[in-house]
């Protein structure tokens, strides 16, 4: 028994870690509502209202936003939080009040965001459409975010850092590099929410996709990577399988990120060496991306019985299965010769899906499934029944979102460049416009069925945190608990 | 020289510094010369500053994310190129902050739609966009044309966008309030309004100026600033 480690208990913070939690629940049903509400639009334009405030242009950020930072974040923020604490077994840097000023503070930069986009205050850059004072309030916040995280991983008791916290850490500090670039603008007046970005033409357009596809790159991936990394190994009773590709994994995709944005502006005025650098680049992140898929899938041999009976780690798998997916389909589309065909397309927007709700939002699933009895000390799910129902009904929902929007792009590209007989172009636009109604009737009705999922795994983890506590029988004094650990 | 990962991942610091040295290598490479490298944009003649009115309109764009259904570049492709106009050049959206290509097309591209159809088709498709054209999924803007357009605050911003850079003269900001009721009306002189903005359209009879007119203007000069069929800009020519 002596060499038998003693280690006082670390008190966690989980208090904040809850709310992020909750919060993320509480964004997905919204951002994936306005989602619903947004292609039923495009389905029935009838639907914008003519009014200024629920027109599909003020609307559809609402949705990005509500997605990717409210969504998204929070989840970000909770599971990194929880990761962090536990992989460095040290109570969260900087205490309560720093915690819970991050949470309000990111809660209020969401509200006030999605209320200025449809009060008509935009700056006009996808994915950073927050006026400047909006922009430095995040700031304030992401800085303490920072702070409090990397003051945890310095804080440490365990002498190396885990992987997971490695993609977190490079997450928090390429957006804050990210986001401090692409929104340098001047305001008209200290009282006036409208600015103009210091930028401007061609320089503009790399800037802005440098930060858009690496808010993919380093908010969506890397960040949900940490998640990954540390909620399969969990959940399985698994290593992570390779120590040896997770660095290679990191270092690589780390570094061939930042260089794809060219591709999302292939054949436009953007020079010609700078959109072959970004295809170059975005081809060979698909050895990274996939790197890591194989990762976090092959931690599972030995425990794949798991997946039967643990729909939490289901979600997570088939997450990084559409991960894998998304990260094949992306280089292929950055092929110049590809891409002629299938920009400004809607096969964009089923890529973009296959990775929103097929990697990031399930992947947000499994942890969350694993986190709620965790967090509030529960037995177990309240439904297992119910949480495979929600994977069943989002699996439905995002093959109906990704195959409509498959076909409706291809036939987009295509009709567009389509020539008749007689050498001239076939189609008029709005023939095109008339030819996808139907596919986005199906995407609308896939949006409905995710939509769905989400509301059964929200009852699901409400009934959950009703269930009765385990608390009391786990309350035996701290040091005989720890003392065989 | 070798060194272990092991360092590395036992030091924070070390981990910050060296990531934050890897993500920076490419947006350098990517970014910066396309400030310094002359060619990035194009040299050619016609390409003003928008006009006050212009300007305010193309606000109106901005705020209400016409972008995220308009794309305003027409790619360098044969198709395009045939249903658009010629291909969108760099130099066409060098005064654009921010820039407002866009990245999908709900509607079709608006980089040349200036000129092609009238004042009174804009304003009859902005009111209701399937009056005009049935199959189109573009919501109303009639509210557009019942909101007056705020000038108060006119050379505020044409003070700002000329500190991150566009040429606009003491002259031009000086006039701005002048030039903007002078483009609203079509019966009024316009010729101090085209010696400084040259190819401005007129829009409304004058009255009150509304955000329809401001939007209308500013649909109108896109794509129209630069002559293609002018010697000077020969060198561009397909």
């Amino acid at each position: 028994m002596s060499d038998v480690v003693y280690r006082k208990p670390v008190q966690y913070n989980d208090a904040v870690v809850k709310k992020f939690v909750i919060a993320t629940m509480f964004w997905g049903v919204v951002a994936f509502l306005v989602g619903v509400v947004i292609a039923s639009q495009l389905a029935w334009p009838s639907l914008n209202l003519g009014l200024s405030f629920t027109n599909f242009g003020r609307l559809r950020p609402v949705h990005t936003s509500g997605a990717i930072f409210a969504f998204g974040g929070s989840a970000l923020f909770g599971t990194s939080f929880y990761i962090v604490q536990r992989t460095c077994r040290a109570r969260l840097f900087g205490g309560e009040a720093m915690a819970n000023f991050i949470f309000w503070g990111y809660q209020f930069f969401i509200v006030m965001a999605a209320l200025s986009y449809v009060m008509g205050y935009s700056q006009g850059q996808e994915y950073a459409e927050p006026e400047w004072h909006l922009d430095l309030w995040l700031t304030v916040v992401w800085v303490c975010y920072g702070i409090v995280f990397i003051g945890t991983v310095m804080m440490r008791e365990e002498p190396h850092i885990y992987v997971a916290n490695w993609f977190f850490m490079a997450f928090i500090l390429t957006i804050a590099v990210l986001h401090l670039g692409n929104n340098l603008a001047m305001p008209v007046s200290l009282f006036t929410a409208k600015s103009y970005n210091v930028a401007s033409g061609v320089q503009n357009a790399m800037i802005q996709w440098w930060y858009g596809h690496n808010a993919v790159g380093f908010f969506l991936t890397a960040g949900f990577l940490g998640m990954m990394y540390y909620f399969i190994p969990k959940a399985s009773g698994r290593p992570v399988y390779s120590y040896r590709i997770s660095i290679v994994h990191f270092w690589s995709l780390v570094f061939m990120y930042i260089w794809a944005g060219p591709h999302h502006l292939h054949w436009t005025a953007l020079p010609d060496w700078t959109q072959t650098l970004g295809m170059a680049f975005s081809i060979m992140l698909w050895m990274p991306s996939w790197g890591g898929m194989i990762n976090g899938i092959m931690t599972l041999s030995g425990a794949w019985d798991k997946l039967r009976t643990d729909p939490g780690l289901r979600f997570s798998v088939t997450a990084v299965g559409f991960y894998g997916m998304a990260t094949f389909e992306g280089p292929v589309m950055s092929i110049r010769d590809v891409n002629a065909l299938s920009h400004y397309t809607d096969w964009g927007i089923g890529h973009v899906h296959s990775g929103a709700l097929g990697w990031v939002a399930f992947i947000t699933f499994g942890a969350l499934y694993y986190l709620i009895p965790v967090l509030w000390k529960r037995e177990g799910l309240y439904s297992t029944k119910l949480a495979s129902w929600h994977f069943w009904i989002a699996t439905l929902g995002i093959v109906f979102y990704i195959t409509s929007m498959w076909v409706a792009g291809i036939m987009q590209g295509l009709m567009w460049r389509a020539y008749d007989a007689f050498g001239f172009l076939q189609y008029s636009f709005s023939e095109s416009v008339n030819a996808v109604h139907p596919y986005y009737v199906i995407r609308m009705l896939g949006g409905v069925l995710f939509l769905s999922g989400m509301l059964i795994m929200v009852y699901n983890m409400i009934m959950t945190v009703r269930s009765p506590s385990t608390a009391r029988r786990a309350a035996v004094p701290a040091d005989i608990a720890m003392a065989g650990v | 020289m070798f060194i272990r990962h092991e360092t590395i991942e036992k030091n924070a610091f070390l981990m910050l510094i060296l990531t934050l040295l890897v993500i920076s290598i490419g947006g350098i490479v990517e970014v910066i010369p396309l400030f310094t490298i002359e060619t990035t944009v194009e040299h050619v003649t016609g390409v003003r500053p928008y006009t006050p009115l212009e300007s305010r309109g193309r606000d109106i764009y901005v705020r209400e994310g016409c972008y995220t259904c308009h794309s305003q570049m027409i790619r360098a492709l044969r198709d395009e190129v045939e249903r658009y106009g010629h291909y969108s050049i760099a130099a066409e959206s060098m005064y654009d902050h921010p820039f407002q290509w866009g990245s999908k097309r709900i509607g079709p591209d608006l980089a040349r739609v200036g000129g092609k159809y009238s004042n009174d088709w804009h304003y009859a498709h902005l009111i209701n966009a399937q009056s005009v054209v049935p199959e189109s999924l573009m919501p109303h803007y009639a509210f557009l044309a019942d909101t007056r357009l705020d000038l108060d605050d006119l050379t505020k911003r044409l003070k700002a966008q000329r500190a991150v850079g566009v040429p606009y003269t003491d002259e031009q900001i000086a006039n701005a309030q002048a030039d903007a009721r002078t483009q609203t009306d079509t019966n009024a002189d316009q010729k101090a309004l085209l010696k400084r903005y040259p190819k401005a359209v007129a829009v409304g009879t004058g009255g009150t100026i509304t955000e329809m007119d401001a939007l209308i203007a500013y649909l109108q000069v896109l794509g129209t600033m630069v002559d293609f069929a002018d010697p000077a800009n020969e060198n561009l020519r397909q």
